[in-house]
């Protein structure tokens, strides 16, 4: 297992059909600990599905996955969250009739494993509203944490999907199109909170996007896939560099 | 769905509640002192009522499950008293409400592997049929549970024997039984007013508001849906075993679905999405229904027609509907 001591996560060839498609066709994936990598490909690539897999929404066709050098391929979302993998979606999903607050709140309590207690009240537990107002405070959402996940501006739907993801305190945090939907002039604020809070903790972020301005100046790595398949892995020089990956990839999604 | 924000639910402080409670509360004691008997005994009947629905709402306003057979816990509360009468001779409502409480758990958990499996219109009809099947036992073994005749329950002794029924029974039921079920109610709204509140409370939400995203905070779904399906069952099932000495006998038509719907109906017409909605729908409910069928033989029709004017008028329930009217006027002072 060559790179095992600085790989977080690694996938060994997973496969997932969708009847005849092959959505992930034999994909050995990694991402090394503290580094922001970038997931790239065109829509159909099998991107979101690579990371639905490595965090349990969908069971694989075969191939294992590692995380810390254990296999957790047949691992609960419970059990890989509890492992350190967390994820945000690429259409927001938030508990909108909570307030911003109560959807980063309720998170740690599920972290901390105080949610199977139904005869205290959650205000009362002051340790967890100061965290929450803290990770609200490093996304730049103080300002909105009384007012319901479902009021807010779309980038900061955004920006409070991350934060809840973020709250689980992961190791490994897998972002499906961080800045989707939200206006070019928002994409580099969005990222530059993402980024400057996932690097001043040291944990490893995989970032599924298409606009590559965003991909080459945030990520140290870059992995592109096309049609199930890893076609080039490597850091943004040399990916900008690679011819395979101009034709299968930039082009067309500069073009979009 | 825009929904106005209640008021940062969980960071509420304990002290605002209990403003409000306990001024009602101390209003409701009064009832038997200045009111005549019967209105007495038909408030009893209401806070009953509203113990169910509270207990019905843990699911449809904070889970997100319209369960269709509450009835049946309802009937599991009233029939586990009964039968505690007929074969066991108790007579302590303690222990009813003790005997209630298990069979309510038994029932609930196991009815619940089945149920939280599903949501939407699967759960509706999955909670439906299998109180149907209840209904249906109730019905046929009649050497057991009477048939159709029902099941008598004498008046119970309280506080451990230190009031009996003995004497006059509407006096017993306007001033004693009525204090009891009182007391229950502040119990078990002061609880499930906590149970709302707590992290658990929180989870319940979350799984209400997005499924998939709850998962992937670590929420176990179908562990949370079962825990609420089983406090709500238990709470209903309570309210069953306070009804049955105030009705002073059972019948399978509790366990009807019909009788569900009303439950649902209380519940939606007090406004599901406040905490205090399902109480004020119950009792509301319980005084429209009396009234209705005091008035005239067609009461169904009457009560139909007054229940689908007041959903259209205030389609976020009795309770929406003032809290928009006090924001309302509140921000024109």
């Amino acid at each position: 297992m060559e790179g095992a001591k600085i790989s977080l996560l690694v996938t060994k060839d997973l496969v997932k059909w969708f009847g005849d498609t092959h959505a992930v066709d034999h994909v050995n994936f990694t991402v090394k600990e503290s580094e922001v990598l970038a997931l790239i490909g065109s829509n159909g690539a099998g991107k979101t599905t690579l990371v639905n897999l490595i965090s349990g929404l969908f069971r694989p066709d075969g191939g294992q996955i590692l995380f810390r050098d254990a296999d957790v391929t047949k691992q609960s979302v419970h059990g890989r969250i509890k492992a350190g993998i967390a994820r945000s979606f690429q259409l927001v999903n938030l508990f909108d009739q909570l307030t911003a607050r109560d959807n980063v709140a309720l998170t740690i309590f599920s972290r901390e494993g105080k949610i199977a207690n139904l005869v205290a009240l959650a205000a009362s537990d002051t340790a967890v509203w100061d965290e929450a107002h803290e990770i609200l405070k490093a996304f730049g959402l103080e300002a909105k944490a009384r007012t319901l996940a479902g009021g807010v501006s779309q980038g900061e739907r955004k920006l409070l999907d991350v934060a809840v993801a973020y709250a689980l305190r992961p190791k490994l945090l897998f972002l499906d199109e961080p800045t989707s939907g939200v206006s070019t002039r928002e994409k580099a604020p969005i990222m530059d909170t993402v980024t400057s809070v996932v690097r001043s903790t040291g944990i490893s972020a995989a970032i599924i996007e298409h606009d590559m301005d965003v991909v080459f100046n945030y990520s140290d790595r870059i992995v592109a896939m096309h049609q199930g398949a890893i076609l080039a892995d490597g850091p943004p020089d040399e990916i900008r560099r690679n011819e395979t990956v101009i034709t299968n990839l930039i082009g067309t999604t500069e073009a979009r | 769905m825009s929904v106005p924000a209640p008021a940062p639910r969980t960071t509420a402080s304990a002290t605002r509640p209990l403003r409000i409670a306990v001024p009602i509360a101390v209003l409701l004691a009064l009832v038997p002192l200045v009111l005549p008997p019967y209105s007495s005994i038909l408030l009893a009947y209401g806070l009953v009522m509203a113990i169910g629905a509270l207990g019905f709402n843990l699911l449809l306003g904070y889970t997100g499950l319209l369960s269709f057979g509450h009835s049946a816990y309802f009937g599991v509360g009233a029939y586990a008293v009964a039968l505690m009468v007929k074969y066991l001779r108790v007579t302590s409502m303690e222990l009813f409400l003790v005997g209630a409480i298990v069979a309510s758990v038994l029932i609930t958990a196991l009815f619940g592997v089945v149920c939280v499996r599903y949501t939407r219109i699967f759960f509706g009809i999955l909670t439906l049929a299998l109180s149907q099947v209840l209904w249906s036992l109730a019905f046929k073994f009649f050497w057991v549970t009477g048939g159709t005749d029902g099941l008598r329950v004498p008046t119970p002794s309280l506080f451990a024997g230190l009031v009996t029924g003995a004497g006059d029974k509407i006096a017993f039921m306007s001033h004693a039984y009525y204090y009891y079920v009182l007391i229950t109610f502040c119990v078990c709204v002061a609880l499930m007013w906590v149970i709302v509140n707590s992290p658990f409370g929180m989870a319940l939400q979350a799984i209400r508001d997005n499924e998939t995203r709850a998962e992937f905070v670590g929420v176990q779904i179908w562990r949370y849906r079962w825990v609420a399906f089983l406090v709500s069952g238990v709470f209903t099932g309570l309210a069953g075993a306070l009804w049955v000495p105030l009705n002073g006998l059972t019948t399978p038509d509790i366990m009807h679905w019909t009788f569900s719907g009303e439950i649902v109906f209380m519940t939606v017409l007090g406004g599901f999405r406040s905490f205090a909605g399902p109480i004020i729908g119950a009792i509301v409910f319980n005084y429209l229904k009396t009234y209705a069928v005091g008035y005239t033989v067609y009461w169904q029709l009457l009560l139909g027609a007054v229940l689908v004017g007041l959903v259209l008028s205030l389609p976020t329930g009795i309770v929406g509907t003032a809290s928009r009217l006090v924001a309302r006027f509140q921000g024109r002072s």
